[in-house]
């Protein structure tokens, strides 16, 4: 199939509207929840599950399933079964059959799981911890070292509810709680971050189309607009 | 009611409408911050100056368009920097939503070269698009042992046994180098747990901000050979990438928003936090 068509201009600035009036939309919830912004949320969901329908069909069932089958691996089909006894969990009366394919993947899941848990996560960052507490000229090294191991075990020292956070436990696991709260706080940042990014992207989006992005903006404040107006008596009694 | 107390009452609104100001007017005004690329993205730079030209280079590509603003620049620049240096990427993704973002990335990077006159790569020849792969650790761990039956096909159906790149590759240690970049699980952490010890891979990852403070001890660790968190990340990433060109990336340019955003949100929380402690005894 020829593509070609998707450059057309008439199909850039059909792209440059759904983007804005869907952007626009979702925006609006910041103002106050509405019928327009539940329809783009909505909007999202389906399209978002005709996708990933379509994606699976084509990347998973296909390649994986139906072509080694065709190709004499009737042993796939077993694994094709399992699949299907899955979708019985929409069933009242049968959902029990989808407990078996379930406990496949949480026995197999469990076990990768767990190694692979305690060696990346356990062993390794314990070694990781176990640092010299002395190295010859380099002060900042030394100090970040004796930071790291001070910080780790005052932070362990806090999760000991073996005996009261009382006398040297007590200090141990007050200073604990700041070593606990500055790395919230690191992570705190890193979110805010990650929450303006997602802003910015979709900012950077509308500019793509300056013009159809303002003409949106202010049909949606004028729709908005009339909305509230339309429901103030409503909210009132409410 | 004095100004104080008002302030303590601000509606929410207000902070959204500032917000939404202080990332809309940079990004409408041509400028940039000066900013110092990171440790730790320095490092996934020097790990892609090591490989020599024609070396196979593992990309996994675990997001989609919602992480679009923080890691697509990433991807962007990375396969600027392997197309320019002759390095061979095997691109897989286990989000379903990553591969129309790869394509999207491969063309303006193709698009950057052709303005360069640079000879572009050639499918399956320089490069290969596995596509999306389901099932996450499972599939990681299928890679780890048999890339060939993971991927049996391309991401446009093509044998894998027909594919030039992929002539000599049996598992993930048929890769010198794994550069990870990933906006949630199945991402970095899953990739680090599964199979970075298991294979003793030598990779690096891009992530989005939040999943960063997850990340770092990682690299702490040598698990991680370096890291790019969000959005700076990605921005000290093109800065070192796009270095002595006259491009500026997208989170570059985004770079300008992102710290007016913080300002607002700093001001609004030093502010916030006079007004509570003024009032407190009048309350």
């Amino acid at each position: 199939m020829d593509f070609a068509f998707l450059e057309s201009p008439f199909v850039l600035q059909l792209s440059g509207w759904i983007t804005a009036v869907l952007t626009l939309l979702i925006f609006s919830f910041l103002y106050k929840d509405n019928p327009f912004y539940k329809f783009a949320e909505h909007l999202f969901v389906g399209v978002s599950a005709g996708y990933g329908v379509v994606i699976v069909w084509y990347n998973v069932i296909i390649p994986n399933l139906w072509i080694p089958t065709q190709q004499g691996q009737w042993y796939y089909w077993i694994f094709g079964v399992l699949g299907v006894m899955m979708l019985f969990k929409l069933s009242a009366k049968l959902h029990w059959i989808s407990r078996w394919p379930l406990a496949y993947v949480v026995g197999a899941f469990a076990g990768i799981q767990i190694i692979a848990y305690g060696q990346s996560d356990l062993v390794t960052q314990v070694r990781a911890t176990i640092q010299p507490l002395w190295i010859n000229g380099d002060i900042v090294g030394t100090l970040s070292n004796w930071l790291i191991v001070f910080g780790v075990v005052v932070g362990i020292l806090y999760f000991f509810f073996s005996k009261k956070h009382t006398g040297a436990l007590g200090v141990a696991a007050k200073i604990g709680i700041w070593f606990l709260m500055i790395s919230f706080g690191a992570s705190f940042g890193y979110t805010v971050m990650g929450r303006i990014s997602l802003a910015i992207g979709r900012f950077q989006d509308l500019l793509v189309f300056p013009v159809i992005s303002t003409i949106a903006l202010i049909v949606i404040i004028a729709v908005l607009v009339v909305y509230s107006i339309m429901t103030r008596d409503r909210a009132i009694e409410e | 009611m004095n100004l104080l107390d008002r302030f303590l009452i601000l509606d929410r609104r207000w902070v959204f409408l500032f917000m939404a100001l202080a990332i809309l007017i940079p990004l409408l005004f041509d400028f940039a911050i000066p900013f110092t690329p990171d440790k730790a993205v320095e490092a996934i730079y020097e790990e892609l100056e090591k490989q020599e030209p024609g070396t196979r280079i593992m990309v996994s590509c675990d997001y989609d368009p919602g992480s679009k603003p923080e890691l697509q620049p990433f991807s962007v620049a990375l396969f600027y920097y392997i197309f320019t240096h002759e390095l061979r990427p095997v691109i897989t993704c286990l989000w379903p939503g990553a591969p129309p973002l790869v394509e999207s990335a491969l063309l303006e990077v193709f698009e950057m070269l052709e303005e360069e006159g640079v000879e572009l790569p050639q499918r399956h020849v320089d490069y290969v698009h596995l596509g999306y792969k389901q099932g996450a650790q499972f599939a990681m761990l299928s890679m780890g042992s048999d890339m060939r039956g993971t991927f049996p096909l391309d991401y446009d159906g093509v044998s894998i046994d027909s594919i030039e790149v992929m002539n000599g590759v049996e598992n993930l240690n048929s890769f010198p180098f794994f550069m990870e970049i990933s906006a949630g699980g199945a991402g970095t952490k899953e990739w680090v747990q599964t199979v970075q010890g298991r294979y003793d891979l030598r990779m690096a990852a891009s992530c989005t901000a939040v999943m960063a403070p997850d990340c770092i001890p990682y690299l702490q660790a040598d698990q991680l050979l370096g890291l790019a968190g969000g959005m700076k990340g990605s921005a000290d990433f093109e800065k070192l990438v796009y270095e002595g060109t006259d491009r500026v990336g997208q989170a570059t340019i985004g770079m300008n928003a992102q710290s007016f955003g913080h300002l607002v949100i700093i001001i609004f929380i030093i502010l916030g936090n006079i007004a509570f402690f003024a009032t407190r005894e009048k309350r």
